[in-house]
């Protein structure tokens, strides 16, 4: 009698198999990041609190109305000119910023490149940008608004990033994340931060009836 | 010398034998990089806005999400403003009590660190996005984040 080989086992059918599960987890993988509008919320004021007076110059009022149309200081605006705005408004410089916290008092700011205008705001560190919506103001025209202002801030940043250290303020920060103990990544972030804080505050929105 | 007679030989079939280690290898990548989805939505999925100033969420057990969008069911409506906890759909009022539940499961330390992302439709309205903003403030959840695509200018 031949003497018989033990048999393999036919592995032809292993590619299917692994087809099939590659096929499932193909179908199930969800790649997209999450990622989204970052906002800090202020605190809850206590109950007597009383908000400072701004001066009305060094506020930049943006009002969305249930139609979602955009009223920016008193004057209707298209969306794509409200960056524009935003930096015109920002970058005016037309006095002194806010006193140092140690009491030195305040310096005018010597790296904008406004107008100086007396009827805008005095300082990066005094300009306020208020967002007015409607309660029926639709969702994605305020995160249009949220986005166009953050790109005001972006580009005023950048533009002092690229003075005084030669590089985008992303690139910048990207720099920063990647190294997060290098202190002077860190003071570089923190001055820029400074120099162009990013002031956006919420009011209460009117309500349609 | 027919020992070495050259035998008539057809097209070599091509080694298929490492064919399932590259399909595993495929398929191993797909495994590490699923993620399920942990709640089932009972609202239509929203669609998100798009922004281009969008920063990416970093450290997803930190996160608690909020959708908003319109529900699935048509007992609770059709407009796009109702809120999801969890699954279930809820008011604002209960915003409160699930920020806790979600604190409880972290360390304390991690607290001040947690975010909530807020996944609205493009066609919620602002009043609700607002009524949740204020209930997140009453509980000092103050990390919030408009989940946004990201859209290239």
């Amino acid at each position: 009698m031949a003497r018989r080989e033990n048999p393999e086992i036919n592995a032809g059918s292993m590619a299917d198999i692994a087809f099939l599960l590659l096929i499932f987890f193909l179908v199930t993988t969800t790649m997209n990041v999450d990622s989204g509008v970052s906002k800090k919320l202020s605190e809850k004021p206590p109950p007597n609190y009383e908000p400072p007076i701004i001066k009305k110059k060094n506020i930049f009022e943006v009002n969305i109305n249930r139609k979602n149309e955009l009223m920016v200081e008193d004057e209707r605006m298209q969306l794509k000119d409200l960056k524009e705005a935003a930096m015109k408004f920002i970058d005016n410089g037309g006095g002194v910023g806010k006193p140092g916290e140690d009491g030195t008092p305040g310096q005018p700011c010597d790296y904008c490149q406004g107008e100086k205008s007396e009827s805008s705001s005095d300082h990066p560190n005094k300009a306020v940008i208020s967002v007015q919506s409607d309660r029926g103001t639709e969702y994605g025209t305020y995160i249009a608004v949220q986005n166009e202002l953050l790109k005001a801030y972006r580009e005023l940043r950048d533009r002092l990033c690229r003075q005084r250290y030669n590089m985008s303020f992303t690139e910048l920060e990207e720099a920063y994340k990647d190294d997060k103990n290098n202190e002077d990544l860190k003071k570089k972030v923190e001055d820029i931060k400074k120099a162009y804080p990013q002031i956006i505050s919420d009011a209460e929105p009117t309500s349609a009836q | 010398m027919s020992k070495f007679k050259k035998k008539k030989k057809g097209m070599p079939a091509v080694n298929t034998a490492s064919l399932p280690d590259i399909v595993f290898m495929l398929l191993f990548f797909f495994m590490v990089t699923t993620t399920m989805r942990e709640t089932e939505l009972v609202i239509d999925s929203p669609r998100l806005p798009s922004a281009t100033e969008v920063k990416k969420l970093e450290h997803k057990s930190l996160v608690s999400t909020i959708y908003v969008g319109k529900p699935k069911d048509e007992k609770y409506g059709t407009s796009y403003n109702r809120i999801q906890l969890n699954d279930k759909i809820a008011t604002p009022e209960d915003i409160p009590a699930f920020i806790y539940n979600e604190r409880s499961k972290r360390a304390e330390e991690e607290v001040p660190y947690m975010t909530t992302s807020i996944k609205a439709d493009r066609e919620s309205n602002v009043g609700v996005i607002t009524d949740i903003r204020l209930k997140l403030r009453d509980v000092n959840a103050l990390k919030i984040s408009y989940s946004a695509s990201k859209s290239s200018e």
